[in-house]
This record gives C-alpha cells, sequence and structure tokens, in this order.
C-alpha cells in the first residue's frame, strides 16, 4: 500500500495529482506539491542515508535548508547532483534518488564498522595521523579508511548539460524572506512606490505561516497571505522571486541570490544567478529550530519538532505512529498538538523545564489530546537499530522516570536566527538570553532584520517589524549616504508587544546536551558525525577558541554549515569553559548560505564564451587558405597555412624560407597602435622610452623600448611621426592594454602640463608586413609612391594608396623590418584590410609571393636575434641583458632609468642574451637548462636557459636564443642545453644572437 | 563587489576598473637619489582607515580618478576627478 501515512486531507499537496519517483531502487508515490523528503515520509521511508564518518543509518531531520542527514544523489548521469537536501527537493515526474554514503545498500552497509572502530576515531583523527610516531606504513592504512569512508556523492562524470542565466538588478529594497515579516516589509516598501525585489527561497510564500498558525487580527493566515501576495503581484515595481535563496552578501550591498527555475534540466535555464545591487536590503530570513543532544539521537525517527509539525501541517503526512516530543521551550507543544491532529499518538512531552509542570495543569487542549507532560525530564538515550523504538525518560539527576516504546522523537532545543547575511553585511551578533541564541546587533550597511531572525517571535510580531523594517530602509535607500549605522528593527531594550490570540511564546531553557550514558554518542553536528565527547576533546586539548574547535571537530563544515548545531557547539564549548556564550562567540557566516550549483556562477561564460575573440579584418580570408590558427591573447592569429599533404612545420619552413628568397606576406593587425597627438608627444617619448626621440624628423620611424619603473625592460615597439604633431606609437600585441592604461595615467596625472593626447586605434587599422627581396618589387606594383630605396629609404613613413581592381585605398606605408629583410608595413583602414591584403597578394604572385603566418615570423625573428615580450622580455632582463644598453641615451631622463644602476642589475654575471646553435642537426628541446656538463651529479650547476628555439630551414641546423650568464663573454663556447623531463639533451655552440645577415645590410638595400 | 563612482560615468561594479594603487606616491625629481627611487618604486604604506588611491575605469571613461576607501571595510567614502577636490561617494 502507498502512502500509507498520507492523511486524507489537508495540507497544500495535491491529491489528484500523484507523481512516480524512485528511490535506492524502489518506486514510490508522491503528490504535486511534494518534496522528495515529504513524500518518502508519506511512504514510511525514514532511513535514507548513512553517517559521513561512523556510518550510522540517518533519517530525515528536518523539512528545509538546514537538513544535516537527509542529502541525496539526485538524478542520473550528465544530470545527477549529490548532497542535494531530499527536504528542499520538489517532487517530480521520474525523479531518481539514490542514498550516499552507504555500500551495498543503505540497510546493509559494509562501512559500519567505523562505528564500532569509533573509539580510534576521535576529534582531530585526521591530524594526529600526521603526529602520531607511526610508520608511513600506518599512514597509508589510515589514508585509505579515511578516502573510503569520507564519500558525499559523487559529480557528474559528463558536462553539465543544462544552461545557467545572469540577471544584474537594481532596487530600493530588496527584502530577503519573505515570511510574515518579509511579506509585511514588501508591502509597504511598494506602498511607498520604490522599487522592490522580494527573495524566497520555497516555492511560495509565507509557508510557515500558512502552516495553521493563528489568525492574525482576526484574519487567517492564507487570506492575509493571499492579499499580501496579490497587492504585492499587482505593484509595477515589484519583483517577486519564488524558489531564489539569497546566498551572499558583499561589498556595497550587493546580494547573490540563486533562483532554482526548472530541476529537471529540460527547462531552460535551469537556475538563474542574481545580482542585485539594493539601497537598503530588509533581512527577514527568519529562524531554524535546532536540536537537543543525547544518546543515538541521531536514529531515523529523530526530527525536529517544527518540522514534524510542517510534514502534519504543509504536506499531509503522518511522520510516525507513537511520538515523544523532546523540548526546552514552549513551541514545542504546538508541535505536538499538530501531530496529534494529524493522528499521530503523542505518547509524552519530555519538557527540561519546570513549565512542563505548568502546562500540563494549565493547557486544555493538552488535556483534552491526553497528552502527558513530563516536567523538569530529559530524554536521555534512544534505542533502535534503523529507526528509533523507545526512549529512557529520566530526570536532570539521571533517575530513570520512564521508558516508552515510539518511533518518532520530535526534538525541540530552541530556534536560532538566520544571522548569515546580517553577518556578511559586517553586522555584530549579540547573545540574547530570552531566546537563548545570537541575534542581530547592529550593522554599518543599510540592512534592517525584522521577524524572527531576531529572536524567535509571534506572526503579529513579525508583521509589526516587517513595517517597521521598511520604513527604515525607505529612509536608508532615500539618503544620501547609505552607509548609515543601523540596529535590527526591534528594541532591544522595550517590553514585548502585548500578547494577544495566538502570541508565540518560546521561554527557552538552553539545553544543549543531556549527560550521556556510557560509551554512548550524543551528536550536535549530525552531518558530520561531531559529539558532546568531540567538543569536550577539543577543548581539554587546548582547541578553546570557537573557530579552532570547528576546525579540528569539524563541526559545522558540513555542507549544512552547520545551521543545526552551530549555536549547540558554543553552548559546549560555553559549558566546558565556564563563560557565557558571548565569550565563546560564533565562527565566520561565509557564503554561499546554501550550495550554490558550480554550473550556476560561469553561468553562460563557459567554452567559446569565455572570453570574446578578436579577430583581424583578414580573417576569414585565412580561414579560406587553410591557415591554423593560433590564440594570442584573445586574438586568432594564423600560425601557418599548410598546403594539402603538408604539417604545419613543413609549412613554417617553406613560408620562412620563401621570405628570405622571395617575398612574404603576413597579418600584423593584431599590433597594439596608439595615436599620440600634441605639441609635447617627443618629449613625451623621450621620458617614456630609453632613446632619444627629439629629433625624429616627420616621415620616419624609430624602434623604440621601453622599462618598467624599476628598470626591468617592459615592452617594445615602433613609433613613426607622421606629421609635426601627430604620432603612432605600435606596441606588442600583448602589451596594448597595458601599455595604453600607463599613457592614460602618465598623461592625467604625472605629466598634465604636457599637450599630449592618447587614443587607441589598434582596431581602426588593418595590417600587413611584406617582406623578402622581392617585396619592392611587389610594393612598387600596388601603391601609388615611389618605394625606391632613395624615395623611401628604411625608417620612411609616407601616406599613399594602394592600387585595388575598381579604385584605391588610403593606406600608410612603413619601411621597417622584423625579418631582417627587406620589408614593409602597410596599415589601411579596418574594413578595407582584406581589399588590401589580396591586391598585394595579387602583385606578388609573378615573384612567388606566399602568406606566413605566426611561426615563421618567430622563425625570422629569432634568425635575427629579435627579442620578444615572454620569451626574451621575460620580466627579469635589463637592456644590458638583451644587447640595447646602445639604446639607453645618456643625455636624457626615462621611466625606469634611476634604477637601472644598481648593482644587481649591472653584474657581469648576469645572464645575457646570446645565440646558440647545434652543429649536429640534433633538435634542441623544449625548454631546455644550459649546463657546461649534462652528467654531473645533481644539483648541476645552471649557466642560463633556453628562451627561444626552432629549426632554422635557412641557416640548416636548430638554433635558439638564450640567457646565459655572462654570455657575451663566450661566444664560441660549447655548452649543453638539457631538458631532464624531456631526456633529452643537445651540445650547442654559444655564439653573437644574429644567424643571418649580421651586418644588416638586407634591410637597408 | 564594490561600487565605486566613477567621477564621469557615477557607481559602476568593481570589475569595470583596474586598481591603481596609493594616489600619494609621487615620482621623484629626476635626480633624486637612487634611495628615494627606491622608496618610490617598491615601499608602499599600509594604513588602516581611509586611503586616497587611484582607479582606472577601463570597461567605461577610461579615465583615471582619486577613490578615497576605507581599507577596513572597502566603504568608498568619496571620489574626485583628477585635480579636484573629493565629493561624497554615490557608491
Ligand atoms: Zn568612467
Amino acid at each position: 500500500m502507498t502512502q500509507r501515512f498520507r492523511l486524507p486531507s489537508g495540507g497544500i499537496v495535491d491529491r489528484t495529482q500523484p507523481i512516480a519517483f524512485e528511490f535506492d531502487g524502489t518506486r514510490y508515490e508522491g503528490y504535486a506539491g511534494d518534496t522528495l523528503a515529504s513524500a518518502l515520509l508519506a511512504n514510511g521511508v525514514h532511513l535514507v542515508g548513512r553517517s559521513f564518518k561512523y556510518h550510522r543509518p540517518r533519517g530525515i531531520f528536518s523539512a528545509g535548508t538546514e537538513e544535516p542527514n537527509a542529502l541525496v544523489q539526485l538524478g542520473v548521469g550528465a544530470n545527477t547532483e549529490p548532497n542535494t537536501r531530499a527536504t528542499t527537493t520538489p517532487l517530480r515526474d521520474g525523479l531518481v534518488a539514490a542514498p550516499q554514503n552507504c555500500w551495498p545498500s543503505v540497510r546493509f552497509d559494509v562501512g559500519r564498522m567505523a562505528d564500532v572502530l569509533s573509539p580510534i576515531l576521535p576529534a582531530g583523527f585526521y591530524y594526529k595521523t600526521f603526529k602520531w610516531p607511526a610508520s608511513p606504513k600506518w599512514w597509508m592504512r589510515y589514508e585509505h579508511f579515511i578516502r573510503r569512508a569520507a564519500g558525499m556523492g559523487h559529480a557528474a562524470r559528463e558536462p553539465d548539460p543544462a544552461r545557467y542565466d545572469h540577471q544584474y538588478a537594481h532596487c530600493d529594497v530588496l527584502v530577503v524572506g519573505a515570511g510574515a515579516a518579509g511579506l509585511a516589509a514588501a508591502r509597504r516598501a511598494a506602498e511607498s512606490g520604490a522599487s522592490v525585489i522580494v527573495c524566497q527561497q520555497s516555492p511560495r510564500w509565507a509557508m510557515q505561516f500558512g502552516d495553521g498558525n493563528a489568525a492574525v487580527d482576526a484574519v487567517a493566515p492564507a487570506r492575509w497571505i493571499d492579499d499580501a501576495s496579490t497587492a504585492l503581484a499587482a505593484s509595477p515595481d515589484v519583483t517577486l522571486l519564488a524558489n531564489t535563496t539569497a546566498f551572499g552578501y558583499y561589498d556595497a550591498n550587493l546580494v547573490g541570490a540563486i533562483e532554482r527555475r526548472a530541476d529537471d534540466g529540460a527547462s531552460s535555464p535551469r537556475q538563474r544567478l542574481w545580482m542585485i545591487r539594493a539601497k537598503a536590503v530588509v533581512l527577514a530570513s527568519g529562524a531554524l529550530e535546532r536540536g537537543i543532544a543525547y544518546a543515538n539521537n541521531d536514529l531515523p525517527g529523530t526530527m525536529l519538532a517544527g518540522s514534524a509539525a510542517i510534514y502534519a501541517r504543509r504536506y499531509g503526512v503522518r511522520v510516525g505512529t507513537r511520538a515523544v516530543v523532546f523540548t526546552n521551550n514552549d513551541s514545542a507543544y504546538a508541535a505536538a498538538l499538530a501531530l496529534h491532529d494529524a493522528g499521530v499518538d503523542v505518547a509524552a512531552i519530555v519538557d527540561a523545564r519546570d513549565e512542563g509542570a505548568v502546562a500540563r495543569r494549565t493547557d486544555e487542549r493538552l488535556r483534552a489530546a491526553n497528552i502527558p507532560v513530563h516536567g523538569n525530564a530529559l530524554v536521555m538515550a534512544a534505542h533502535g537499530n534503523d529507526r528509533v523504538s523507545r526512549v529512557d525518560v529520566t530526570s536532570h539527576a539521571g533517575q530513570r522516570i520512564a521508558s516508552i516504546d515510539c518511533d518518532v522523537v520530535a526534538v525541540s532545543g530552541g530556534y536560532s536566527p538566520t544571522v548569515h547575511l546580517f553577518s556578511q553585511a559586517r553586522g555584530r551578533l549579540r547573545y540574547d538570553t530570552r531566546t537563548a541564541s545570537f541575534v542581530p546587533d547592529r550593522s554599518p550597511m543599510a540592512i534592517v532584520t525584522a521577524g524572527a531572525v531576531n529572536g524567535y517571535c509571534s506572526a503579529r510580531t513579525a508583521i509589526d517589524e516587517g513595517a517597521a523594517a521598511a520604513d527604515e530602509a525607505l529612509a536608508l535607500a532615500g539618503s544620501e549616504t547609505v552607509h548609515g549605522g543601523r540596529r535590527s528593527a526591534r528594541d532591544v531594550g522595550a517590553p514585548q508587544a502585548a500578547p494577544f490570540d495566538g502570541e508565540a511564546r518560546l521561554r527557552v531553557e538552553p539545553l544543549w546536551s543531556v549527560p550521556a550514558p556510557r560509551g554512548a554518542k550524543c551528536f550536535v553536528d549530525l552531518q558530520n558525525d561531531v559529539t558532546v565527547r568531540d567538543v569536550e576533546l577539543a577543548r581539554s586539548e587546548g582547541y578553546q577558541a570557537v573557530e579552532h574547535l570547528k576546525r579540528y571537530t569539524t563541526l559545522g563544515m558540513g555542507t549544512d554549515q552547520g545551521k543545526t548545531s552551530n549555536v549547540a557547539g558554543i553552548g559546549l564549548m560555553a559549558r566546558a569553559l565556564d563563560v557565557p556564550l558571548d565569550v565563546v562567540g560564533t565562527t565566520t557566516f561565509r557564503p554561499p548560505y546554501t550550495p550554490v550549483t558550480l554550473g550556476a556562477l560561469p553561468g553562460i561564460h563557459h567554452g567559446a564564451h569565455v572570453e570574446p575573440v578578436r579577430r583581424s579584418a583578414m580573417h576569414d580570408w585565412h580561414a579560406a587558405h587553410g591557415a591554423r590558427f593560433v590564440d594570442a591573447g584573445l586574438w586568432k592569429r594564423p600560425h601557418s597555412y599548410p598546403r594539402p599533404g603538408e604539417s604545419e612545420d613543413d609549412a613554417a619552413n617553406r613560408e620562412a624560407r620563401n621570405v628570405r628568397e622571395n617575398a612574404g606576406i603576413v597579418d600584423v593587425s593584431t599590433l597594439g597602435k596608439i595615436e599620440l597627438q600634441g605639441r609635447d608627444v617627443a618629449e613625451f617619448l623621450n621620458r617614456v622610452y630609453i632613446n632619444r626621440w627629439d629629433n625624429l624628423q616627420v616621415g620616419r620611424c624609430r624602434y623604440g623600448v621601453m622599462l618598467r619603473e624599476d628598470g626591468i625592460v617592459r615592452d617594445d615597439g615602433t613609433t613613426s611621426r607622421l606629421d609635426t604633431t601627430h604620432y603612432l606609437m605600435t606596441t606588442t600585441t600583448a602589451n596594448a592594454g597595458a601599455i595604453m592604461q600607463t599613457i592614460e595615467r602618465l598623461l592625467s596625472i604625472d605629466w598634465p602640463d604636457l599637450d599630449v593626447y592618447a587614443t587607441s586605434v589598434t582596431e581602426q587599422w588593418a595590417a600587413a608586413a611584406v617582406s623578402g627581396p622581392k617585396s619592392r618589387d611587389v610594393l612598387a606594383r600596388v601603391v601609388d609612391i615611389d618605394v625606391s630605396n632613395e624615395g623611401f629609404p628604411f625608417l620612411a613613413v609616407a601616406p599613399c594608396n594602394v592600387r585595388i581592381a575598381q579604385g584605391t585605398i588610403p593606406a600608410r606605408l612603413f619601411r621597417m623590418s622584423y625579418s631582417g629583410e627587406l620589408a614593409y608595413e602597410v596599415h589601411v583602414p579596418a574594413d578595407r584590410g582584406r581589399e588590401m591584403w589580396e591586391a598585394v597578394l595579387a602583385a606578388g604572385e609573378p615573384f612567388g609571393i606566399m602568406p606566413y603566418g605566426t611561426e615563421a615570423m618567430s622563425t625570422l625573428r629569432i634568425e635575427k636575434g629579435h627579442v620578444v615580450i615572454g620569451s626574451e622580455i621575460d620580466g627579469r632582463t635589463t637592456a644590458f641583458d638583451l644587447g640595447m644598453e646602445k639604446l639607453v641615451n645618456p643625455n636624457k631622463w626615462c621611466i625606469g632609468k634611476p634604477l637601472l644602476a644598481r648593482p644587481a642589475l649591472t653584474s657581469p654575471d648576469r645572464w645575457q642574451l646570446v645565440g646558440l646553435c647545434a652543429e649536429s642537426g640534433e633538435r634542441v628541446p623544449r625548454g631546455a637548462k644550459i649546463v657546461a656538463d649534462p652528467d654531473a651529479p645533481a644539483p648541476v650547476p645552471m649557466h642560463g636557459h633556453v628562451t627561444s628555439w626552432c629549426y632554422s630551414p635557412n641557416v640548416g641546423a636548430w638554433i635558439a636564443l638564450a640567457l646565459v650568464s655572462r654570455g657575451r663573454e663566450r661566444h664560441g663556447e660549447k655548452v649543453w642545453a638539457v631538458s631532464p623531463l624531456a631526456n633529452e639533451k643537445v651540445q650547442v655552440t654559444i655564439q653573437a644572437p644574429v644567424f643571418i645577415d649580421p651586418a644588416g645590410e638586407r634591410l637597408r638595400g | 563587489m564594490m561600487l565605486i563612482p566613477c567621477p564621469w560615468c557615477g557607481p559602476r561594479d568593481q570589475i569595470e576598473f583596474t586598481y591603481g594603487g596609493d594616489a600619494t606616491v609621487r615620482r621623484p625629481a629626476s635626480d633624486a637619489p637612487e634611495p628615494e627611487w627606491v622608496d618610490y618604486v617598491y615601499l608602499r604604506d599600509n594604513p588602516c582607515g581611509p586611503l586616497d588611491e587611484l582607479w582606472y575605469h577601463g570597461a567605461g571613461c577610461r579615465s583615471w580618478f582619486h577613490v578615497l576607501r576605507d581599507t577596513r571595510t572597502h566603504e568608498v567614502l568619496a571620489s574626485a576627478a583628477i585635480g579636484e577636490p573629493f565629493a561624497p561617494g554615490e557608491g
């Protein structure tokens, strides 16, 4: 018979909509509106998992986000998700869930022996294994055991097929929590015309308030909720977010929230991450019930009293047949009556206070229900195997009062306010003895608290506080600065509001644990299997600070973050130290409040959407002509253009050889381009480059090197003087953005007196370099100016037009060379880039022109010893190291120059740029180190390392650039380039870092 | 994530900005002795409380400007364009 424990009526479930689901291989049925937990309980299933450390059987403990036990593996395949709380998982058709931490099954679990071995698994066990003077063999055994035992479900092995979304939002007032207080606050704020966002983690508004609470001002809860939510839904400036958990509070009132939209993965997006910037926040996050530690308080059938009542009222589920209620406060009496109304035989209320005796005499409903109350009594221990079957009731002194058969223990140790977001908002907490809980005190942020987060309260109080909090939030939102100091809306000094019909009282007397029989386990933190004894042991071993206690015992470190256990842990520590709870204090409430699916954090920003792609104007031509692309920052650059049957290496070698023999064209659009204009550009360049600029004539360009403030080489490039007050600077592709930023800073902060204006034009111009002995012949056919050596000498710059099939393209022509050959650069407006590229190729066809990629470009520059960012310019090298000391103008100051003379930067032992040639024809290994003797015993003295290496088709050998200690003195010396990682070595000869045309005649010819 | 009041663009998320460090540090005269340069390049105060610092709005107006930020709380107390006095922040 299915759903044996379902009541015939009542609650929010729809009994006309049965839903089939599977748990631990068995098929069950529930109803629409159920959670997985309520549906399991309706079927009488309490045992849902095994505990983390001792593999003890565990049942459903709560009805909400605080759940420590009922964590299940939800779904299968790519959609599976571990550690999902059954208590917050909406039931849906075809849902498949499995218990965790058990093998082979939840009923028969081999790991249960951990419970038997528990005397050797005390608090801090993991840390102690490092300290024990045991042999490594022992550690291996422990480790295997620990890892095996510490399974908490498993992540999917396939990529997550679900889609996730991000949404940014702004509002005057953000209301977190839509219980009675939150709804009242939202309504008041909306009535004032403010823009309001309300987020509520459950699917319905004010669920707890609607669970059969007493009427407020003669209005039934259902009606009140209906009125409030209808009014809010009709307000134009109100956004209502159900199924949305505010999980973190960040700087300047930024609240992160996760909206669960469709957990079946079918709808899209599955979840939405909200980043809400609120002028003020009303925190109405309520309070969570906590347990009491007694022997075997973890047996399935043990449940928070309020949660047991929620299952009865909200879901129409009897959580058992015979219950014992154990409490230290008044709230459990209402829960006992709810269980009674649901047909559960409430065998007794065990009340640790004197109040129990009072209640028995005075409460008519208890008398009518014939529920016996034991005052001044404790549940000393529970018994049972996979379900509680009996409890022992004793006096505080341990004298036996009764032994009661039952299958449910409904326990209430009081309520802990959900202060997480308040604490994250740098809010101070205060221990409130009246509610035995930590409540909000003051926050410097624009956050106001209302309702049970200020301490357990009635619906009437919550509603009043909600409205008052809205007023205060509106004042904060409207004020000049939102950083006013504010306290919680409840005036802690004033007497509580006068009781009215249904006024809830707590009258809690703190009780964290019950004296346990020898050897029995009394759990404080159910998820992490932390017992009362663990806390006492930590204290006796000197871990007395609350943060140390947490880490040593792992109390509160589970996926539930100790929502039902932290305050009890603090209480136990306070008792052990004999100090008030205030003195112990709380641990830090770090975000997220509840686990956030990792996929929601990147949202759509994964795969191809991680970062934007930059393509040059000629990209499509490259792709159409077989280019293999390589990433250069965000850019896609052609690596090489392999022909059919040709490898990439062969293609690059062919391309590099063709540049030296005929002509090649390469896309250099990615270079950073910065236009500089103004009267003082030359002076500015003098200050940022190591070389001299005030003598650069119009129509000329020059190579320049920039230093960091500490004297290390930062970047290089050319700058051209296009007109009297008009210059164009180029930077490396990698540094384009950073150099622009530095220029802006220098011009606005350091040297505002200079008449210089800078703007980035990287994307406005497409650029191609045409190199090779025949490049002049090529250019002569395609540009409309004289390109002879006399008319357009090395380092000349001129405007020109590029002839295309129909008409011309305005262009800038530069005579500069990176390859060491006669070479030019052609810049045209970006949208004409492809026309220019194709025109040059057509003009070059009779001369054997070929496009070449970054690989050939790299080979050509290594052959010439030209340094690049990231290889030779590695953030450690000086101009001297790189052989550029002659560029440093002695007669002027520039950035980085004052510190160049420091001894460490001028030491003769520094690593200096050299060339290496492997005459044997063998390959220079990747990432090679330079050593004198590769067979010397380790550690082998290192003389330097290879920075760039390639096969040179023009030299006919493997060559490299390297930084070698005293390298310049060592030309001709034979050393070894070794890679212990690749187990490769090759003998190389040190030489000057130039392999082709050392006199530099080609580029000037 | 801090809300940084750009003097030109108004309050914007921190991700649009680059940090520029202590704004009170001044580059020494070009002929200053080496220890002054070492101090300028390497040594920074780490004040507890309000700090006048520079930020760059790279994803916005591309301006550098001053932010007065409390290093203990990330509270932005004021911002100012270069050469202007601090005005109360809107962040
Ligand atoms: Zn801006």
